[in-house]
């Protein structure tokens, strides 16, 4: 049970990051489906960060510093989006979708590189860290907590925060409900869609680092994420858009994932012996039914998608 | 002399053309850096590799069976990439082509080995698979909002986990791969008809003449049909079409239907010639769909552009295999043909600043032409 519980928290926490990424990118009006190669990069950035960092570092530099090295990787890699959707008025669909099979593609190619230059027989894709690894969890009995609950519960604080109560974020949603009002009020729309997309960018680089460190203590980078950049965006639009929506639809789908971890441990569900491929598909298929129910009345940012064209007031 | 060279330009099939080749060029030089910032020895020598695939062998037979080899997995390439071409056209993003492909995977295999049906029956089976799911997408699309990039999305995971756990019970039990087509039914195995023979390969079957057909027509259905013109009617503006009379949801589910097959037919090319088996330890849906996007966008949304494009891919693919494995790994070629679709994203850009160029070097013309004018009166 308490497995269950600390596997739902840590999947939510993933979803809650990425989710709310997805949601400053889509208020401003850009559609982020890039987030799963962003996701990628981050992880690549801690994770590399967690194998040259000397593990002698005290813990909490050494957490910040990794979470530093993620959040930077996702925010350059962002950049790629926003520059194409933003100044070029590209495709977004079609950027995002290139940024995914760029993430995967890339790390892996970068961590080849890498491995085989540290020993020309390793043509894996794999980092470990299990060392660091341990710098993010704490004990309390047998419960496993990991820091990045903590760092999700500030940062769905501070996202709310900014989103409703301060200038930035006001106008930030502006930009993606009508662009060329925004600007007519002196709102430069390129600066705020620039400002969502790092952010977005910022906070999928957390996920990502947050996801691989979630059950295990090593990666191979061409599995990417699973689908979890996906899975986020199917919180976001269950979350209508809004930060505490998002939180308790992340809780839901990490209790089904994280279902799929541990169900061999109750005795009632490991007796009714459906097979695992019935667990593994769950959050998908309970992802589906949920979008289904809820699309037909979107709260969506209604400029999404749709490049800012200044001449179009 | 000039003026004909900037009508030349003007022409939007040859403004296509262009920005393809800019994005190829632009994708391959960005590969080179990378391969040379990882190790400046071999770099060239690597991506000379990559161009030139089946070139790689001195043996003229060789070069023609890999040349084989080279088509036969081009043409799962290229369904996939109509598939993503079909519903582009209708104003849909049909992301879920992996997970129809690989519904089309599994039913053709299932069906060939278990049941032991003909190759007919199979193929059918897997467009009837990959279309019933591309429904699914289309009926929450059209009746309940849902947005088709993500329940397309889930859909390929969901089908994933499906496959491997239906193909496991035609499993080779010595290892994770299914049964080959060839040891349990012959008759599942697409007829040859003696492309085989020409390619000195017996994986050439009919699904590349096949293949190319069904290219034509499906730019013959979207260009020269009513058919054609109701589906992007429906793209371009859905209340619109729904004004005119069309029936805006029904087409949207025929289109992701049509999508479907096409993904689902491309997986039954594929592997009813035993080129390759499914491994039931797969953790990724095929990256075959997610190829289709790239050849789909580097064909400048062109039926006949696509075939072109989704060989250009295979081939820089199969090329991957050739690099120095030492020194790279194989996925650059994945990373290539990512930078490619990325760049495609600048198309348009590329084209309006091809536009302006021109007239650009118009009205100047037109000054000079002016001025000349003026001259002439003058005297």
């Amino acid at each position: 049970m308490l497995l269950l519980i600390q596997y739902t928290l840590i999947f939510a926490s993933v979803l809650i990051l990425v989710a709310l990424g997805g949601c400053y990118s889509e208020h401003s009006g850009v559609i982020n489906l890039g987030l799963e190669g962003i996701m990628v990069m981050g992880a690549l950035g801690g994770a590399l960060a967690m194998r040259y960092l000397p593990v002698s570092l005290p813990g909490f530099i050494f957490i910040l510093l990794v979470l530093f090295f993620a959040i930077l990787v996702g925010v350059v890699y962002s950049s790629l989006l926003a520059v194409a959707s933003i100044n070029f008025k590209a495709d977004q669909t079609i950027v995002g979708t290139a940024l995914n099979m760029l993430g995967t593609a890339a790390a892996t190619v970068i961590v080849k590189a890498i491995n085989t230059a540290a020993n020309p027989n390793d043509v894996s894709s794999i980092i470990q860290y299990i060392e660091p690894k341990k710098k993010f969890i704490m004990y309390f009995g047998s419960f496993e907590f990991n820091w990045f609950m903590f760092i999700t519960l500030v940062i769905l604080f501070g996202a709310w925060f900014v989103l409703y109560k301060t200038k930035f974020g006001l106008r930030l949603m502006a930009c993606g409900e009508h662009p060329q009002a925004a600007a007519s009020v002196g709102i430069n729309v390129f600066k705020m869609r620039w400002s969502g997309v790092l952010i977005s960018g910022g906070l999928g680089g957390l996920g990502g680092i947050c996801y691989i460190l979630a059950g295990v203590s090593e990666w191979r980078f061409e599995y990417g994420v699973a689908g979890f950049g996906f899975l986020a965006l199917a919180v976001m639009i269950f979350g209508q858009w809004k930060p505490t929506r998002i939180a308790l639809a992340a809780l839901m789908f990490g209790f089904f994932r994280a279902l799929s971890n541990t169900y061999m441990g109750f005795g009632f569900l490991a007796a009714l012996n459906l097979p695992s491929t019935i667990y593994n598909m769950l959050p998908y298929i309970i992802s589906l039914i949920v979008l289904a129910l809820t699309s037909k009345n979107s709260k969506a940012p209604k400029a999404e998608g749709i490049p800012y064209d200044q001449g179009m007031r | 002399m000039s003026k004909e060279k900037t009508n030349y330009l003007k022409k939007p099939g040859v403004q296509s053309f262009v920005s393809s080749v800019i994005c190829i060029i632009l994708g391959l030089l960005i590969a080179f850096i990378v391969l040379l910032l990882i190790n400046p020895a071999g770099a060239f020598a690597s991506i000379m590799e990559v161009i030139k695939n089946f070139l790689h062998f001195k043996n003229p037979t060789l070069r023609l069976r890999f040349f084989g080899e080279t088509l036969v997995k081009t043409v799962p390439l290229l369904m996939c990439a109509l598939a993503v071409l079909f519903s582009y056209k209708v104003g849909l993003f049909n992301i879920g082509t992996p997970g129809q492909y690989c519904a089309g995977i599994c039913a053709a295999i299932y069906a060939a080995l278990k049941w032991q049906w003909g190759w007919l029956p199979c193929v059918l089976l897997a467009m009837l698979a990959g279309a019933a799911l591309a429904s699914i997408v289309g009926v929450l699309k059209a009746y309940l909002n849902v947005n088709e990039v993500i329940s397309g999305i889930m859909l390929n995971w969901i089908v994933l986990y499906f496959t491997n756990a239906t193909l496991t019970a035609v499993k080779n039990p010595a290892s994770k791969d299914t049964l080959t087509i060839a040891s349990v039914n012959k008759a599942g195995l697409l007829p040859t008809m003696g492309l085989d023979n020409l390619f000195k390969d017996k994986y050439v079957t009919i699904a590349i003449p096949i293949a190319i057909l069904i290219a034509v027509a499906i730019m013959i259905i979207l260009d020269k049909t009513k058919f054609g013109y109701e589906l992007k009617a429906t793209g371009i503006n859905k209340d619109a079409a729904k004004y005119c009379g069309m029936m805006e949801k029904t087409n949207i589910i025929v289109t992701l239907v049509i999508s479907g097959a096409l993904a689902g037919l491309g997986a039954a090319f594929y592997y009813l010639t035993d080129f390759e088996q499914w491994a039931v330890t797969q953790s990724t849906v095929p990256a075959m769909g997610f190829n289709g996007i790239a050849a789909t966008f580097l064909g400048g949304l062109n039926p006949i552009g696509t075939i072109f494009s989704s060989y250009f891919i295979t081939h820089i693919t199969a090329g991957g295999a050739f690099v120095d494995l030492t020194k790279y790994s194989s996925q650059i070629t994945d990373l290539i043909s990512a930078l490619i679709i990325y760049l495609c994203g600048f198309v348009l850009f590329m084209k309006t600043t091809m536009n302006n160029m021109i007239k650009k070097s118009e009205a100047k013309r037109h000054v000079k032409q002016a001025n000349v004018n003026d001259e002439g009166g003058d005297k």
